[in-house]
């Protein structure tokens, strides 16, 4: 997911995608969601061309996905793990769960190694608050995670 | 491994399948649901005994997850926690045909837990697959609907005016008044949004609805919009609830085969339409004028009322924004009258709430009462207490913004008033339980933090506030000047109740000052304290 983009495909997938979405009220969001789907991340270059495209400034353009945390501007790594916060998870030991991450990957949320291996986030809340502390390791949650679990989740990603 | 011998008043016979339930809800999939179901669909081939495996939404028992369900002669039967260690066991000791095993839980519709709720909202869910249409009418889905569309829009207002719905989303506004106000603007243009940002930590109802009960929410959004006029609706759902996300596109589908949407839908006059919009990792943008802002596809900033949405909502349009589980209810309402509705709950709450146990609790999920349950009958009777085994310390109930309850105050009965009355809110209805660990001054301090992350940014007391909320609570904490800090943290939190442009800064000193008030020895200078 996280090719490199040049300028000329970069330019035709980002016109592809503005006219898969063009016919929508207010596409920006939609299209800026399916360029991260695409790359893994919102490269840079984007800004002005769906600027010149929905015909926005670029202040508005930049502005819009600044402002949403799920937009990355860096690909992340090739494991994501992301703890939630939320404080049913709290409750029943997410602190933990962020210590036990920096411990093994030196890392604190938002972070990302070095080396691209993985990248460790926050969430606040993923809606699995009874069978907490819940952690979303690419896309998928899993339940009652525990210290040991996510160490050896991580030991894997570290070392891929 | 040998398949049980089959009762002859089975009617699991060798060759007709059985239907075994396995959750496809996302909580019962995170601690391992599909490999569940894979394994029994192996498993059960291996053995040459056909299975019909069923992924239905989750009954709300959530500490029984991964809860697999066999239908037998007598009822349904469960079998849970189950793990895919356990699915060989199983088949030997003849789960196929209702047999026991120390996982067997009884019929599920007579365990207690289920049988003492009063499922209204939640009557379908866990009991039905979510995209099946033929399991949605059968049952009674579309009864609401159809009832709807042949009651002129102004009597559909006044049966949920009359119902007593409030806005489930927090504020309790009543539904059908806010309906009213779309109803009597003039515009061409009106839009239905269904509120399903979900973003309080404690609350997974929204999402169990979308992923258990997909039609019921299009059947709410249709019959709004019939109510309104208008011919047009948006779900703003969360990024972080992707298999909702994809459950209520496939429904959406399924509906538009289904002349359940689009044009003249079921034959009436009505055409309407639904699109499903992502959110994108923003709490603020649940507040219903940032919602719309997001909607738009701008930040997320939220909207000085008035005017209020109601008239001038999505793109200026006149605008209904409902929570999910408001738009989930009016079906029932509509099919079974207001009566039957409004005869439910307490004082000025009426019908049921949909309460969700989560955090250190040793039974957690869904419990749908009529309002006016207390606490204490949730969190011990149907809660079980803690998950870690010690003593409850507090409750939070309503989301991060709500307050932090002590024990002693257990006995309030779920109502909206009597939690204002209390300095508390019941909010989405999350119920979040934590055991005597709990440090409250942290708590005191996320809130503030939390705030400071997820502020829009637009008022100054909520963008500064919260920051200065953190700053103060850590030297409060350091015993640096306390008296004097304590002040200004009472000060700083009047500032933010009263100047800030939405609840999102005005409601973060409700679980601070909770803290504060209820455990103040949290507050003191941390060395040489346990
Ligand atoms: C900071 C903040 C966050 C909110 N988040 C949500 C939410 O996630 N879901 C929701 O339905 N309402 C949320 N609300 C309430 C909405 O602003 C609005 O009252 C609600 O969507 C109206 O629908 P209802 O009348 O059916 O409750 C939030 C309010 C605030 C101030």
């Amino acid at each position: 997911m996280t090719t490199s983009v040049d300028d000329v495909t970069t330019q035709a997938a980002v016109s592809a995608i503005v006219a898969a979405h063009r016919g929508q009220r207010g596409p920006l969001l939609p299209i800026v969601h399916a360029i991260q789907a695409e790359w893994g991340h919102v490269p840079q270059e984007v800004v002005p061309l769906l600027a010149q495209e929905l015909n926005l400034s670029r202040a508005d353009v930049h502005g819009v996905i600044s402002f949403y945390d799920d937009f990355r501007r860096e690909p992340a790594g090739r494991t994501t793990v992301r703890i939630c916060r939320g404080e049913a998870c709290q409750a029943v030991g997410a602190g933990a769960l962020v210590t036990c991450a920096r411990d093994r990957t030196g890392l604190s949320p938002g972070e990302t190694r070095a080396d691209g291996s993985v990248t460790v986030d926050q969430v606040f809340c993923l809606g699995n608050c009874a069978l907490g502390p819940a952690v979303e390791v690419n896309g998928e949650m899993l339940g009652r995670m525990d210290t040991d679990r996510l160490r050896s989740i991580l030991d894997e990603a570290v070392a891929s | 491994m040998t398949p049980s011998p089959n009762s002859p008043n089975s009617p699991n016979s060798p060759n007709s399948p059985v239907t075994v339930y396995v959750p496809r809800d996302s909580a019962a999939r995170s601690v391992g649901a599909d490999a569940v179901a894979e394994t029994i669909r192996t498993a059960a081939a291996e053995l040459g005994r056909p299975v019909d495996v069923v992924r239905n939404g989750s009954r709300g028992m959530l500490w029984l997850e991964p809860l697999v369900e066999v239908v037998t002669p007598e009822g349904r039967v469960g079998y849970g926690p189950v793990a895919p260690s356990d699915v060989a066991g199983l088949l030997d000791a003849g789960f196929l045909d209702g047999a026991d095993h120390p996982l067997r839980l009884g019929v599920v519709d007579e365990l207690p837990w289920i049988s003492q709720q009063l499922r209204v909202t939640f009557a379908r869910i866990g009991i039905t697959d979510p995209l099946s249409p033929e399991d949605y009418e059968r049952h009674g889905g579309l009864v609401g609907l159809r009832r709807a569309l042949e009651t002129p829009p102004a009597d559909v207002v006044a049966e949920v005016t009359e119902s007593g719905l409030r806005g489930r989303g927090g504020a309790g506004f009543p539904a059908g008044i806010k309906w009213k106000t779309v109803l009597d603007c003039a515009d061409e243009l009106k839009f239905v949004c269904c509120n399903a940002d979900e973003g309080d930590s404690g609350t997974f109802a929204d999402r169990m609805v979308m992923e258990g009960d997909p039609f019921m929410l299009i059947e709410g959004m249709t019959i709004a919009a019939h109510a309104v006029g208008a011919r047009e609706g948006y779900f703003y759902i969360r990024s972080e609830y992707p298999d909702a996300v994809a459950t209520m596109r496939a429904a959406i589908e399924i509906a538009r085969e289904n002349n359940w949407l689009g044009d003249r839908i079921l034959g009436s006059d009505l055409s309407f339409d639904l699109h499903v919009r992502v959110g994108a990792g923003a709490y603020i943008c649940g507040e219903e004028t940032s919602m719309l802002e997001s909607l738009e596809s701008k930040r997320g900033l939220v909207r000085a009322k008035p005017p209020i949405p109601a008239i001038q909502g999505l793109f200026g349009k006149p605008t209904v924004v409902n929570n999910v589980l408001t738009l989930a209810t009016v079906p029932v309402i509509l099919a079974n009258g207001a009566k039957a509705y409004q005869e439910l709950g307490v004082e000025r709450s009426r019908g049921t709430q949909v309460f969700q146990l989560g955090g250190n609790i040793a039974r957690g999920g869904i419990v749908e009462t009529p309002f006016g349950v207390t606490l204490r009958q949730l969190i011990e009777e149907y809660g079980g207490g803690t998950r870690s085994g010690r003593p409850v310390r507090t409750v939070q109930v309503g989301g991060p913004l709500g307050a932090y309850l002590p024990t002693s105050m257990l006995d309030l009965p779920m109502d909206y008033e009597a939690f204002a009355a209390a300095g508390a809110m019941l909010g989405h209805g999350g119920v979040v339980v934590f055991d005597d660990t709990v440090d409250m001054a942290a708590q005191a301090r996320f809130a503030m933090e939390f705030c400071a992350a997820e502020s829009c940014g637009k008022c100054t007391p909520c963008r500064i506030g919260s920051v200065r909320g953190v700053e103060v609570i850590d030297r409060i904490v350091a015993d640096e000047e306390r008296e004097e800090n304590l002040a200004l943290l009472e000060d700083l939190c009047d500032l933010m109740t009263d100047g800030s442009l939405c609840a999102m800064g005005g409601l973060t000193p409700m679980p601070v000052r909770s803290a504060i008030e209820h455990f103040p020895d949290d507050f003191l200078a941390r060395e040489g304290t346990a």
